[in-house]
């Protein structure tokens, strides 16, 4: 069964803009991306949105819905009420192009200092073997569709953007984490974390784990076991004491 | 309100949050209930009285291990170490300390007053109303990392309370008895135990740290146990403030006679 829902779109570039009120057709089934592009097609044809798989498997069509960072694809109309007014913004945290399109290019600045994959240098890529129970947890993380809703709603750049220097985002300290936790990486990330990609910053408050779509535990499973390895490395005077007395490098084990 | 989602360039929108949701309830509930632990266990620690039940050797947590003369006959299990302790030092002084770095250091505490008591964020996607940020890249912040150096003493601890729960199953003739009061000891001390070993720092010791469980079986089975717990540490956190408490208005209650423990041997 049909009906007409109360939709506020902003609209605007990076100088100006405003929440515009439209009234839309909703049919049953149907995601707030179907709204969008209705309201593309019959009311706003110069409505800016990114878009691309319609099944939260692209992570184009990031945006705010009712002040939630959300996919729009994946956000069913069925949970609001008939008489909701729906807000849908662009991310807050980003520069906006124009409408609900806003540049993640910071996304992949950040994404281009994270130190690649490192393996040992004697191995010819082919011969890598893995026990899966050693790629599992990096497995988890590699369900990450890049939607950037975590590095959007972290506290620590959306309302701060002179930490967007020193901070990577929840979404690239996953990242180092996945590497760090990789059976074949060679590379120390420990300390990089801390001090190229501001683990420090985090203060654990688990807004990226709420937000992320594909529901990885980012918190819990990376950006803790992460700030685990550094205080081990940094902050704990028996780990360092033990790796001078038994010559050990906690690298091997 | 911050410059973060005014800063130039983002969508223009003049306000904090759009969320529509009771966005502010979460923080409030927590709020209200560390205050309420945080009143009772400060109120409780320096009353000094209505601790220790001599019929049946009930001790509370917040006074286990009692280790001062100040501590009443058949209280201080471990021995009196030192002498009469001025009224403004808890006789649990020795463990409690370490308890509240414990909790104060926990991954989970952390997130909730971060949240709640300091509002940084109050809730997702809501603005802070917080200036400037360094989250725990400066001092005093960056003393969290000595997580793990807590919950090595907090384990101990575990292992005091335990003792303070078998040492329970006591009768006034001297010989096993058994009450209402040995089974909330006895659940206070089994919550007490999850939540310590569902601990981050826990889960990191016991296996997390390694790069290649399969060379380690033994450890990733243990991490692995951890690591079923460790889903339970927010709930294991609330649930265990809430034994802690119950437990020691039980034997407060027993201690001062205005309820008497139901036997059951």
């Amino acid at each position: 069964m049909g009906y007409k829902a109360q939709f506020r779109v902003w609209r605007g570039d990076d100088e100006s803009g405003e929440l515009r009120d439209y009234v839309i057709e909703v049919n049953e089934g149907e995601v707030v991306l179907d709204i969008i592009h209705r309201l593309q097609a019959t009311q706003a044809p110069d409505l800016a949105v990114r878009w691309n798989c319609k099944a939260g498997k692209c992570g184009s069509c990031s945006a705010e819905i009712n002040g939630k960072p959300r996919l729009m694809c994946m956000t069913r109309m069925s949970t609001f009420t008939e008489d909701e007014v729906i807000t849908v913004t662009p991310m807050r945290t980003f520069p906006v192009v124009r409408d609900l399109v806003t540049d993640v290019s910071f996304n992949y600045t950040k994404a281009r200092e994270v130190q690649s994959f490192t393996p040992p240098p004697d191995l010819k890529p082919g011969e890598y073997r893995m026990q899966q129970v050693d790629v599992e947890r990096s497995q988890e993380f590699r369900k990450c569709i890049e939607c950037f809703l975590c590095q959007n709603t972290c506290h620590v750049i959306r309302d701060h953007e002179e930490n967007k220097e020193a901070f990577s985002g929840p979404r690239f300290l996953m990242r180092v984490a996945e590497l760090e936790m990789h059976p074949l990486d060679t590379a120390d990330r420990r300390d990089a974390a801390q001090d190229e990609h501001g683990l420090g910053y985090c203060n654990i408050t688990k807004c990226c784990t709420e937000v992320c779509p594909e529901h990885i535990k980012i918190t819990d499973n990376a950006l803790i076991p992460m700030k685990e390895r550094v205080a081990g490395r940094r902050y704990d005077p028996v780990v360092w004491l033990g790796n001078k007395l038994f010559r050990r490098s906690s690298k091997k084990s | 309100m911050t410059a973060g989602i005014n800063a130039p360039g983002r969508a223009r929108i003049p306000v904090r949050s759009l969320r529509t949701d009771r966005w502010w309830l979460p923080p409030l509930i927590t709020n209200l209930g560390l205050a309420t632990f945080v009143i009772y266990a400060t109120v409780r620690s320096f009353m000094g009285e209505w601790y220790w039940v001599d019929d049946y050797h009930y001790l509370t947590p917040f006074y286990s291990p009692c280790i001062s003369e100040s501590c009443v006959p058949g209280s201080a299990h471990f021995g009196e170490w030192i002498g009469e302790l001025p009224g403004w030092i808890p006789m649990g002084f020795l463990a409690l300390p370490f308890l509240l770095g414990f909790r104060l250091t926990c991954y989970y505490y952390r997130k909730a007053y971060y949240r709640s008591v300091w509002q940084s964020p109050t809730a997702c996607a809501v603005a802070e109303p917080h200036a400037k940020y360094s989250g725990e890249t400066r001092f005093p912040l960056i003393l969290q990392n000595v997580h793990r150096y807590f919950f090595y003493v907090a384990g101990i601890v575990a292992v005091i309370n335990t003792y303070d729960a078998i040492v329970a199953f006591h009768s006034p003739d001297g010989g096993f008895g058994m009450g209402l009061g040995n089974v909330i000891l006895l659940i206070n001390v089994i919550m007490l135990w999850a939540y310590t070993l569902s601990c981050h720092s826990c889960r990191h010791i016991a296996g997390g740290r390694l790069k290649h469980f399969s060379a380690h079986p033994v450890r990733y089975k243990l991490w692995t146990f951890v690591s079923k717990l460790n889903v339970r540490h927010m709930q294991l956190a609330w649930i265990t403030l809430g034994t802690l408490m119950l437990t020691d208005l039980y034997v407060m209650l027993v201690a001062s006679g205005a309820i008497s423990d139901l036997r059951f041997v």
